[in-house]
């Protein structure tokens, strides 16, 4: 049990580390850049989460997550959604960025404007394959499994692969 | 039943872009599991989610509007009664967002026509007054962008394709034609709000339409500036035999076991 006047902010982030998204449970919620404060209000720690899409269906799951977790340490909180900043593939950490390829997704390589615009037939950016770090891969489609991916192919090891795309 | 009586425009507005973004939502996921290929079928419904999470932010601030105004907690509305006990003269969405999927260029076309207006209207709306319009439309334009390069690259893939492609194109254009004037054809509660300029959202959607139906090398339809022929009502609630059909589908589970959830 933790008293709740005695755990600080630092503490608190640290125990956010043990929620994952559920559908990259490689990454944390904070290796994606989903917690976007986390601050005391009066008696309670306020925790400010945005989702990645609009229809991002990990954050009812995250949301009860985090519940579930302070409500076992009795930390008094009150959790918020936002939507604004939007939430950007900018604000994951170079952390993030290694465990989703070690764990064979390719991670976000372009910086987020560059999704912003509506050029047609955009020239492809160059990929790495997670498996065996070739850069001989072509997209096969910008949509993929989950909103947050693009599904891409090897052209060296023939595997196809999930490419966390820019956003 | 959500007390949507004496609602403000804003209100009114507010629906109008959450059931156009739910309607389509439910037309391309009838797509789901019938694509002409594994990629294109996840494609379309990773879209049809995309326009369902859009809806869904437009249904939760109405409902955080309407909640506003409550005397006692069981008046409370909330998102999936908004979307779900809702009756067609209700919905103010637009008219093309509800008619048929036809064949894939005519669900490509509708795609296109509605992606490109969102596009250029959520544009204009990252500039709104209001906070949470504001957060919506930022949030709503990067998923958006990549339907307008989806569609658009059909759309000029199939024009610039073989005849039966093209004649196929062409023809979903024209079927949808006479829908289009609905969206520059504004609605009271558009004029009130005065939220954006639909004489210019107007200019830079034509543009942008023209633009790729000459990548496309179609022939780009006379109708688009001179409005021959117009079919308006969505946005009043007044709307074609189809919404009938799918809103039974979409809302039997929720009217035939009030209050379910999974
Ligand atoms: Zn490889």
């Amino acid at each position: 049990m933790v008293n709740p006047s005695t755990i600080s902010k630092d503490e608190l982030s640290i125990l956010l580390e043990q929620i994952h998204d559920p559908e990259i449970p490689v990454l944390t919620i904070q290796d994606l850049g989903m917690v976007r404060d986390v601050s005391w209000v009066n008696d309670h720690w306020k925790i400010v989460i945005t989702p990645t899409y609009t229809a991002c269906p990990a954050v009812d799951a995250i949301l009860e997550d985090i519940g579930t977790l302070l409500n076992q340490q009795n930390i008094p909180h009150q959790l918020e959604v936002t939507l604004s900043p939007a939430w950007t593939t900018d604000w994951m950490t170079q952390q993030a960025r290694q465990k989703l390829k070690a764990y064979g997704i390719a991670p976000p390589v372009e910086q987020s404007d560059h999704v912003c615009g509506i050029q047609l037939f955009q020239k492809e950016v160059t990929v790495h394959c997670p498996q065996c770090n070739s850069d001989q891969t072509s997209l096969l489609s910008s949509f993929g499994s989950t909103a947050c991916k693009a599904l891409y192919k090897c052209n060296h090891c023939l595997e196809t692969f999930d490419y966390f795309k820019c956003h | 039943m959500p007390a949507t009586k004496n609602t403000t425009p804003l209100i009114k507005w507010l629906f109008y872009m959450a059931d156009s973004n739910l309607i389509l939502s439910q037309r391309n996921s009838e797509w789901c599991g019938h694509g002409p290929v594994l990629e294109q079928d996840i494609a379309l419904t990773n879209m049809a989610l995309d326009q369902l999470g859009q809806a869904r932010a437009y249904y939760q601030y109405i409902a955080h509007l309407l909640n506003q105004d409550v005397q006692s907690p069981e008046q409370y509305t909330n998102e999936d009664e908004l979307a779900f006990l809702r009756d067609n003269r209700a919905f103010h969405n637009l008219l093309l967002c509800e008619l048929p999927n036809g064949d894939w260029a005519q669900t490509i076309a509708k795609l296109f026509f509605f992606s490109h207006y969102q596009y250029q209207l959520l544009n204009m709306l990252t500039q709104h007054e209001d906070d949470t319009i504001r957060a919506i439309a930022i949030k709503s334009l990067k998923e958006v962008t990549y339907h307008v390069r989806w569609s658009s690259e059909w759309v000029i893939r199939l024009g610039d394709g073989t005849e039966e492609s093209k004649t196929r194109m062409n023809n979903a254009i024209h079927y949808l034609l006479p829908y289009l004037s609905e969206l520059f054809n504004p609605a009271d509660y558009e004029l009130s709000l005065k939220a954006y300029d639909i004489e210019s959202l107007k200019e830079k959607y034509i543009a942008a339409i023209e633009d790729v139906l000459e990548k496309a090398e179609l022939p780009i339809p006379v109708s688009f500036h001179i409005n021959l022929i117009q079919q308006k009502g969505g946005k009043q609630g007044l709307h074609t035999e189809h919404i009938g059909f799918i809103l039974a589908e979409m809302q039997y589970m929720q009217r035939t076991y009030p209050n379910m959830e999974w």
